[in-house]
C-alpha cells in the first residue's frame, strides 16, 4: 500500500498579482507523492514552496490543474480534507497566550479527536516532544525550538494521515532541530505517517526518501536524495594552497567561472566545478600550484549543480567585485574586549561572567541554542542594551562610558529585516548615510560603492520590501557599510535563506574580513562555523568552549568518528554541559 | 453553514480565555468604559457649579453684606474676597477666580431704589461656555435678591423683567443625565467595533488564522466565535454603565429597561457586524484599528447627536448621519432614559438598527471565505 500516493498533483499553475506586477509562483507542476514516506521540498527562495503547500491544503486554489490529496479534491472538498490533514504552517498559529495544555485541547476540539483517547495521546505527543513538564506554561513563554515542537503536536492531535510542515526548522537551534527530525522519523515509522516537509537545510533534505526540487515555480527534480546526489560524482574536490591561505583561495576560487560552488573546510576549500578539468580552470584563474584531491559529493552538491544546470543562481556568487580600497587597519590589535560581563532581567541572568577577545580582521562566531544568551550578548557589544556588570569594549571605546560614540564605528544588521520596507533601495541608503552624518560628497560615493558591490543598482528604485529575500540581506548589509565601520555585527544572517545566498554572504564576509574588518555573526547553521576564524559556543549564559572550528571539534575526534563534523561537537558539548548541570 | 458544537465550545472557550490574558481587550472592554464613564459624568459636566468668584466691597455695609450672602447662597458660585479691585484683578489674572464682582462705595439702599445700583461684573472670557453661563446665573441670582430684598425691606425697588421659563425633559438641567446614557454609545462602540476589528486582524498577522483554517472549522464557527464572548462583554460593558449612569450619576430611566436592552443589544450587533467586516477586510491590525476609530468610534462621537445636535448639522451630514447606527441608538438612548417609552420614536429607531445589524453581520459573512485569497 506505501507506494500508493496520497498526493497527486497534475499541471498546478498558480499566478499573483495582476498586469505588470504579475508573478508567476507555480508554472505547470505535475508530481506525485508517495503514502508512508518523508518526502523534501527543496528549493531557492522564492521558487513556490510555501505555494504548493497551500494549494495541497485547499488553502489556495490553483488557476489551472488538479490537486488529489488522499483521494479528495483539495480545491473544492477542502473541509473534508482538512480532517485528515495536518498542516504546519510556516509561522505555525500558536496562541501565544495559551497555555501548552489550552492549545492543545483547542486543536483537539477542532479536529473532533474523541474525549476518551485524548489523555493517552496528550501525554504520549507531550512526552515525545519533551514538553511534558511545560503543560502549563504559556505558549508564548517556550524557546523558538519548543514552540516549534508544541506547533508540531498540535497538528498531531487530530492524528492524521498526511503531515504538511512548512519550513519548520528555521531559526530553531540544532538540538531542537534533531529533536524534531527524530520526531519525525517516529512518526512515519511507527504510524505509516505521510510527511511532506519543505527545508532549506539541504542535510536535512538529505536524510528524506524522497526530494522534490523546485526552483522558479518549476519543477526540477524528483527522486532519492542518494540518487540525486550521484549526479555530482566527481565533481566536487577539495583544494588546498601553500601560498594562500583558505579565505583568500576561497575568494579566489569563486571567481572562477566553472567552479559553480566553493566553501571554507578546515585549512582548505571544498569546491563544486560545473564540468571540465579542475586543474585546467585552475591554471586559467592563476592557481596552477594548488594541491587539489576528490571528495564525496553531497546533496547539496548536486542541488547547486542542477540548479547552476538550469541557468540559476548563475552569476550571483559571483557578483562581489575585487576587494576594494584596502581599509588601513592595524591587524592583530583586540578590537573587541569582553571581560566578566554579566547581565541580568531581574533576577534571571541571561549571560554570566562572559570573557573573550576579538582581533582586528578576524571573523568571529557566537554558537548556541536558542535562548543561550547570544542575543543579548549581541545586543551589549552593540551599545543598544546596557551591561549589569563587567567590561565591554568595542574598537577602544567602552561601552558603559561611550556606547554612543562606538555605535558610530559599528555596523549592525538584526535578525529580522529592520530596513524600511516602503522606501526604495536608494532611499533606503540615502536614509542610513545621513543618519551615520556622512558628508554629502561622500554619501554619493559610499552609495556608488554600495551599489556596485551589492549588485543593487538594478534594484535602485524598487521597494526594499519587494526585494527577493537575497537581496533584502546584500540591502541590509550595505546600509550598514555605508559608514566604513570597523566592526561588524550580524544576527542570524544566513536564517532561512537559500544554499546560494549564504554561500555569497559568507564569500562576502571573508572578503570583508580581508579588507580589515572585524566582523562578530551568530548563526545556526553549523556548518557555517568553518568559515569563523575562532568561535565561541554559549549555552546558558556561559561560555562551553572557545576556539577555531578544528580546536572546538579536537577533543570529538573518536575512532569511530576520525572527522566529526562541527553538529556532533555542538550537540556533545551542549549535552555534556546538560549532564553537569 | 456548518455547525459543531464541539468546535464552537472550542472557539468560545479560547476567545474567553484569551480575553481574560489579554490586557488590550481589558483595557477596551472594561477599564476605558469606566474611565469614560466618570470623566463624562464628573470632569465635562456643560454646566457650570461653584465657579470661583471675587468679590470686592468698597464701603462694607448691611446691604452689601445680604447681597454676598445671597451670592454665598447660591451653588453655582463660590466667592472669595478681596480687600480691593487691584488684588482682585490679581488673581483673576491667575486664574484664581473666574469674575469679580465690585461693589462700588455708594452700593445703598438709597442708589438701589433710584435704580442705578453701582456695581459691576468682570467676566473672563476666554472660556466663553462658562462666561456666557456665568451671566446667565448672576442674573438670576441678582433678580432673586432683589426680590427679596423688596420684600424683607417692605420697600418696592425697580425690578428687572422678571422671566419665568420652564424646562421639559430634563429638569434639572443637568447635562450629566444626558451624558451619561450617551457614553453608553462610545463604550459599546470599542467593544463591538474596535476590539472586534483588532481579534480578527490579529488572527491574520499572527499566522493563528492559516492554522486554523487547516482544521476543519467552518466560517461560520469561527464568525460566531468571535460575536458571541464580545456580545457577552458589550452588554456587561453596558450593564455596567447604565448602573452607573442611574446609580452615581442620578440619570432618571423614565423608559422600560427592557426596551434598553433590546435596543443596546441590536445597536451591538450592528457594531460587532462593523467590526468583523473592517478586520476581515484590513488584515493588520494597526490599519483594522485605524479603520475601526474613523468609520465607527469617531462618527459615534461626533454625529450621533450623542455632543452635538443632529438637527442643527449642515444638510449633507445630517442626510450622512442616517447610515451611522449610533445615531438610531443615541436617539433610543435620551429617549427611553429621560423621556419614556414613546413608541413613536422607539419603534421606527429599532426597526433601523435592525436593519443595520442584519446588513453589516450579513456582509462580514459573504466576505469572509475558507481560503488565504
Amino acid at each position: 500500500m506505501s507506494s500508493a500516493p496520497c498526493i497527486s498533483l497534475d499541471g498546478i499553475s498558480k499566478r499573483f498579482g495582476r498586469g505588470e506586477k504579475e508573478v508567476v509562483a507555480l508554472d505547470g507542476v505535475s508530481v506525485e507523492i508517495a503514502s508512508g514516506r518523508i518526502t523534501g521540498l527543496v528549493g531557492p527562495d522564492g521558487a513556490g514552496k510555501t505555494t504548493l503547500l497551500r494549494i495541497i491544503t485547499g488553502l489556495l486554489r490553483p488557476d489551472q490543474g488538479r490537486v488529489t490529496v488522499l483521494g479528495l479534491d483539495a480545491a473544492r472538498q477542502q473541509q473534508e480534507l482538512a480532517a485528515s490533514l495536518g498542516y504546519m504552517p510556516q509561522r505555525f498559529g500558536l496562541y501565544e497566550d495559551l497555555a501548552v495544555g489550552e492549545n492543545l485541547d483547542l486543536y483537539a476540539d477542532l479536529q473532533g479527536t474523541p474525549k476518551s483517547e485524548r489523555a493517552a495521546r496528550f501525554s504520549e505527543l507531550l512526552h515525545m516532544a519533551g514538553l511534558a513538564s511545560f503543560r502549563d506554561r504559556l505558549a508564548g513563554n517556550l524557546s523558538g525550538g519548543m514552540k516549534q515542537k508544541l506547533g508540531l503536536v498540535c497538528t498531531l492531535v487530530g492524528s492524521p494521515r498526511l503531515l504538511l510542515l512548512d519550513e519548520p526548522t528555521v531559526g530553531v537551534d540544532p538540538l531542537s532541530r534533531r529533536d524534531l527530525w527524530s520526531i519525525l522519523f517516529r512518526l512515519r515509522d511507527e504510524k505509516g505517517l505521510a510527511i511532506f516537509v519543505s527545508t532549506s537545510y539541504l542535510e536535512e533534505a538529505e536524510s528524506c526518501q524522497q526530494v522534490v526540487l523546485l526552483c522558479r515555480g518549476k519543477l526540477l527534480s524528483v527522486g532519492d536524495p542518494r540518487e540525486i546526489a550521484a549526479r555530482a560524482a566527481g565533481r566536487t574536490f577539495r583544494v588546498g594552497s601553500n601560498e594562500l591561505g583558505p579565505r583568500a583561495l576561497h575568494s579566489r576560487l569563486a571567481r572562477i567561472p566553472g567552479i559553480l560552488s566553493s566553501s571554507i573546510e578546515g585549512e582548505g576549500v571544498r569546491v563544486l566545478v560545473a564540468g571540465g578539468s579542475l586543474a585546467g580552470q585552475l591554471e586559467e584563474g592563476g592557481l596552477g600550484g594548488c594541491r587539489t584531491e576528490p571528495v564525496a559529493p553531497r546533496f547539496s552538491d548536486a542541488f547547486l549543480a542542477t540548479l547552476g544546470e538550469k541557468g540559476e543562481g548563475q552569476g550571483k556568487a559571483r557578483t562581489p567585485g575585487p576587494p576594494s580600497a584596502e581599509h588601513h587597519r592595524r591587524s592583530g590589535e583586540d578590537v573587541i574586549v569582553v571581560r566578566d560581563l554579566s547581565r541580568f532581567f531581574g533576577r534571571f541572568e541571561a549571560v554570566k561572567k562572559i570573557s573573550f577577545h576579538v582581533r582586528a580582521g578576524e571573523v568571529f562566531g557566537l554558537l548556541g541554542p536558542n535562548g543561550a544568551g547570544k542575543s543579548t550578548t549581541f545586543r551589549m557589544l552593540c551599545g543598544l542594551l546596557p551591561p549589569s556588570a563587567g567590561l565591554a569594549r568595542v574598537a577602544g571605546v567602552d561601552l558603559r562610558t561611550g556606547a554612543a560614540s562606538a555605535r558610530a564605528r559599528i555596523g549592525y544588521v538584526a535578525q529580522k529585516f529592520s530596513l524600511y520596507a516602503s522606501l526604495t533601495v536608494r532611499q533606503n541608503m540615502e536614509f542610513f548615510a545621513r543618519a551615520y552624518g556622512l558628508s554629502f560628497r561622500l554619501r554619493g560615493e559610499r552609495i556608488r560603492w554600495a551599489e556596485e558591490e551589492f549588485g543593487l543598482a538594478h534594484y535602485r528604485d524598487a521597494d526594499a520590501e519587494a526585494l527577493p529575500l537575497g537581496f533584502k540581506q546584500r540591502l541590509a548589509l550595505a546600509c550598514a557599510l555605508l559608514h566604513e565601520p570597523d566592526v561588524l555585527f550580524l544576527d542570524e544572517p544566513t536564517s532561512g535563506m537559500d544554499p546560494f545566498a549564504r554561500e555569497e554572504l559568507w564569500l562576502r564576509i571573508g572578503e570583508m574580513a580581508q579588507q580589515g574588518v572585524t566582523i562578530l555573526v551568530t548563526t545556526h547553521h553549523l556548518e557555517e562555523a568553518e568559515f569563523c576564524d575562532r568561535l565561541i559556543i554559549i549555552a546558558e549564559g556561559r561560555i562551553l568552549a572557545e576556539g577555531s572550528p578544528g580546536e572546538i571539534k579536537a577533543p570529538f575526534r573518536t575512532a569511530e568518528t576520525p572527522e566529526p563534523s562541527m553538529e556532533e561537537a555542538f550537540v556533545g558539548l551542549i549535552e555534556r554541559s546538560r549532564g553537569e548541570g | 453553514m456548518s455547525f459543531d458544537p464541539m468546535r464552537l465550545r472550542a472557539l468560545w472557550r479560547k476567545e474567553w480565555i484569551q480575553i481574560r490574558r489579554d490586557p488590550a481587550s481589558i483595557g477596551i472592554g472594561v477599564v476605558l468604559p469606566a474611565l469614560l464613564l466618570l470623566i463624562f459624568g464628573y470632569g465635562i459636566s456643560l454646566d457650570a457649579l461653584h465657579l470661583p468668584i471675587g468679590v470686592v466691597v468698597e464701603k462694607p455695609n448691611p446691604l452689601t453684606a445680604s447681597f454676598v450672602a445671597g451670592l454665598e447662597q447660591s451653588r453655582y458660585f463660590a466667592p472669595h474676597s478681596y480687600g480691593s479691585i487691584g488684588v482682585a484683578e490679581d488673581a483673576m489674572r491667575r486664574r484664581k477666580v473666574e469674575a469679580i464682582l465690585w461693589l462700588w462705595s455708594d452700593f445703598t439702599r438709597r442708589g438701589l431704589r433710584e435704580g442705578n445700583a453701582p456695581l459691576s461684573l468682570i467676566v473672563n472670557g476666554v472660556d466663553a461656555n462658562t462666561a456666557r453661563l456665568m451671566e446667565g446665573y448672576f442674573q438670576g441670582v441678582w433678580s432673586q435678591w432683589l426680590e427679596w430684598e423688596a420684600k424683607t425691606s417692605g420697600q418696592p425697588i425697580l425690578t428687572p423683567v422678571a422671566v419665568e421659563s420652564r424646562i421639559w425633559f430634563n429638569p434639572a438641567l443637568e447635562s450629566r443625565h444626558y451624558l451619561a446614557p450617551g457614553v453608553i454609545v462610545i463604550n459599546m462602540t470599542l467593544v463591538g467595533a474596535l476590539l472586534t476589528a483588532l481579534v480578527i486582524a490579529r488572527e491574520w498577522e499572527r499566522g493563528t488564522m492559516e492554522a486554523l483554517l487547516s482544521t476543519p472549522v467552518s466560517v461560520a464557527e469561527i464568525l460566531w466565535s468571535k460575536i458571541g464572548p464580545y456580545f457577552v462583554l458589550g452588554m456587561g460593558g453596558m450593564v455596567i454603565s447604565v448602573v452607573m449612569a442611574v446609580g452615581l450619576f442620578g440619570a432618571p430611566l423614565v423608559g422600560s429597561p427592557w426596551v434598553l436592552f433590546l435596543a443596546a443589544a441590536l445597536f451591538l450587533l450592528s457594531s460587532l457586524g462593523m467590526g468583523l467586516l473592517i478586520s476581515t477586510v484590513f488584515r493588520s491590525t494597526f490599519l483594522a484599528s485605524m479603520v475601526a476609530v474613523v468609520a465607527t468610534f469617531l462618527p459615534a462621537f461626533i454625529l450621533s447627536g450623542f455632543i452635538f445636535d443632529i438637527g442643527s448639522m449642515p444638510g449633507p451630514i445630517r442626510l450622512f448621519t442616517y447610515l451611522l447606527a449610533a445615531r438610531y441608538f443615541v436617539a433610543l438612548l435620551q429617549t427611553i432614559f429621560l423621556a419614556g417609552n414613546v413608541w413613536s420614536v422607539i419603534l421606527p429607531n429599532l426597526a433601523a438598527l435592525s436593519l443595520m445589524a442584519a446588513l453589516f453581520l450579513g456582509i462580514a459573512w459573504k466576505v469572509s471565505r475558507r481560503s488565504l485569497e
